[in-house]
């Protein structure tokens, strides 16, 4: 995985986390609360030794999204091979973990965007590329998602990440992008 | 001699560009066995600059269509521009079979010119008896200056028309989407002279533009635009730039194509599953299922008749055409050859599918000719497609990756006349011809 998919993902993990996972922040907010109350009471216990505070560490969004639903999380492409819609089994991590995600957060919603490679026509690739995106939304569904939380999109080969003309370019735009 | 004459060729193209943008052909492949014909330069009997490079433009016309192969000008024996003086021994020598010569002078009024051509036939007239004629056409018209690149194309029309019987289609256009990543709107959907002149902008987006169509009328564009980050369908009229929203279905809308009527538009919708195809009344917005397969149907096309749609179905396993007719809902297969075929259209004559057809993992433009089934490929680059026939029949407009980037192309229906099209920036794809413009 190279950095640009790496700084892609977290791109949209951003945002999406802006939505609000609150239920982690309220947690760290009791955290310190608790603690700060704690060193109160230590200090005032006595004055013949005194005791700093320290800051709880807080988890970035990202990291407390890691902690629930690993680092699967944290990707959001699925590719595929020439021709085909198949989920391959190594992408079968990444789809549980937004699974859980949109199953513990039913008020949120996924479009999954497919994506083909330039190999053919443009219309013939829109068709493909849906095919894609419908698998994904299939498995996803499988996993306990709600349909109405997840909408198909294809953008055939208009939209490559790659818009090189050789088989690295291809395999790279053969892919269903997750975006919430 | 022929190289010599490509290269002047594409130098003039090159000097005359206008400040307007505007695509260039860099002709790949000649024709050695084309008509050889001679259009002499026109002469300007006015003073100052020659309003129009009237037989630059008409011999590069008639070139494209692969029928014919002008003489280039340094090998003219003289420059008539009348026929009273013409030497037909002379061309007759060059193994020329038809002359077009002009002469232009300042009109009436300011801004205003009179074009006079004939078209003369070298054979006739190298026989020189009293009872044939070899000015087989002689026209005068008042043009203005803005007029002037389109009367070249009616010039041409008139000369191809005249020595070949068919109808001339160089008084057309070309619909494209121009691809810029790098620009705020990174998609535009443009219009220009079928020769890439004139580039005029319809519309810019955000999001993908596809498939543009055109209507019978030549008035207005159908398209699928993706602005509201979903797939719909659009209507626009070319001169009042008014749009009209056509389709907005759940998951895909797509590939709309104008029946030969003009009343309705075939379109691709997955509503109700998968791709299938569709009819849509324009005007009362009627919707009719076509297709009821459970696998890709896409990319409809209307046969000239009106009575059929062709498109591109994986009944079979991989994508192969199909024709379904419209009165009785009945379905055949049509292509049989190559891994797999897409894009296909019956061209104005009913008489060949041209298809993009996949050999070897090659997508290569090709024409399957309907009653003896047999498949020519047009091109010799590997990723073809989007093809779209000129209405009368004569050359293809497509799509390809060249030189490693995405562009359009030229070929002539036989594969004779080959030219390639690049993008000044970014890319260019999904090329459509117009219909014969009134």
């Amino acid at each position: 995985m190279n950095l640009s998919i790496i700084s892609k993902s977290l791109l949209i993990a951003l945002p999406m986390l802006a939505l609000g996972a609150c239920s982690s922040n309220t947690d760290a907010d009791t955290e310190s609360v608790a603690t700060e109350e704690t060193n109160q009471v230590a200090t005032e216990a006595t004055d013949t030794v005194q005791t700093d505070t320290i800051e709880a560490i807080e988890l970035s969004p990202e990291e407390q999204l890691v902690e629930k639903y690993t680092s699967a999380i944290l990707s959001t492409t699925i590719n595929f091979e020439f021709d085909k819609s198949l989920i391959l089994p190594e992408y079968a991590e990444i789809l549980d973990a937004h699974a859980k995600l949109l199953v513990d957060n039913p008020d949120k919603s996924i479009t999954v965007e497919g994506h083909a490679d330039e190999k053919g026509t443009p219309e013939y690739n829109i068709a493909l590329g849906e095919r894609r995106g419908l698998a994904v939304s299939t498995y996803l569904e499988n996993m306990g998602v709600a349909e109405s939380q997840i909408s198909v999109v294809s953008y055939g080969e208009e939209k490559p990440v790659n818009t090189g003309h050789d088989e690295a370019a291809w395999s790279e735009n053969r892919r269903a992008e997750l975006v919430y | 001699m022929f190289t010599r004459f490509i290269l002047i060729f594409i130098t003039l193209l090159t000097v005359s560009t206008t400040a307007s943008a505007r695509l260039e052909i860099l002709i790949t492949e000649g024709v050695n066995s084309a008509r050889p014909i001679a259009v002499v330069p026109f002469k300007w009997t006015g003073s100052g600059k020659k309003p129009q490079n009237f037989s630059e433009i008409i011999a590069a016309d008639l070139q494209r269509s692969g029928k014919f192969s002008p003489l280039s000008i340094d090998k003219m024996p003289k420059t008539p521009s009348n026929s009273k003086d013409v030497d037909y021994a002379a061309w007759t020598k060059l193994g020329i079979e038809a002359i077009v010569m002009g002469e232009v002078q300042p009109g009436p009024a300011a801004g205003q010119y009179i074009v006079t051509f004939e078209l003369l036939d070298v054979l006739t007239g190298n026989i020189d008896l009293p009872d044939y004629n070899p000015v087989m056409d002689k026209r005068r018209h008042t043009v203005s200056t803005k007029q002037l690149r389109h009367y070249s194309h009616r010039m041409s029309d008139i000369i191809y028309e005249k020595l070949t019987g068919e109808k001339g289609a160089f008084l057309t256009r070309i619909a494209y989407v121009a691809v810029d990543r790098t620009n705020t709107h990174p998609f535009q959907l443009r219009i220009s002279d079928y020769d890439g002149y004139a580039e005029k902008l319809v519309l810019r987006s955000k999001q993908p533009i596809m498939s543009p169509s055109w209507s019978p009328d030549g008035r207005k564009l159908a398209y699928v635009s993706f602005e509201n980050s979903r797939a719909q369908i659009f209507i626009q009229d070319l001169y009042t730039q008014k749009r009209e929203l056509m389709t907005s279905f759940p998951k895909i809308n797509g590939s709309p194509t104008w029946s030969p009527d003009g009343t309705q538009l075939a379109l691709v919708l997955s509503k109700d599953g998968q791709p299938e195809i569709y009819t849509l009344n324009i005007a009362t917005k009627a919707l009719k299922r076509l297709t009821r397969n459970r696998v890709i149907d896409t990319e409809p096309s209307w046969t000239p008749d009106g009575q059929s749609i062709i498109f591109s179905s994986e009944l079979g396993g991989r994508p192969q055409i199909y024709q379904i007719s419209l009165a009785s809902g009945k379905t055949k297969r049509i292509s049989w050859q190559g891994e797999m075929n897409l894009g296909g259209a019956i061209t104005p004559d009913g008489d060949n599918l041209v298809l993009v057809s996949r050999h070897n993992g090659n997508y290569m433009i090709s024409v399957q000719d309907i009653d003896s089934g047999e498949l020519r490929t047009l091109t010799k680059t590997q990723l073809d497609e989007s093809p779209s026939v000129a209405p009368n029949g004569s050359m293809i407009i497509y799509s390809t990756v060249y030189e490693g980037k995405q562009g359009l192309a030229l070929v002539s229906m036989d594969g004779r006349f080959k030219a390639h099209i690049p993008a000044s920036n970014g890319e260019v794809k999904s090329p459509a011809w117009s219909p014969f413009l009134q």
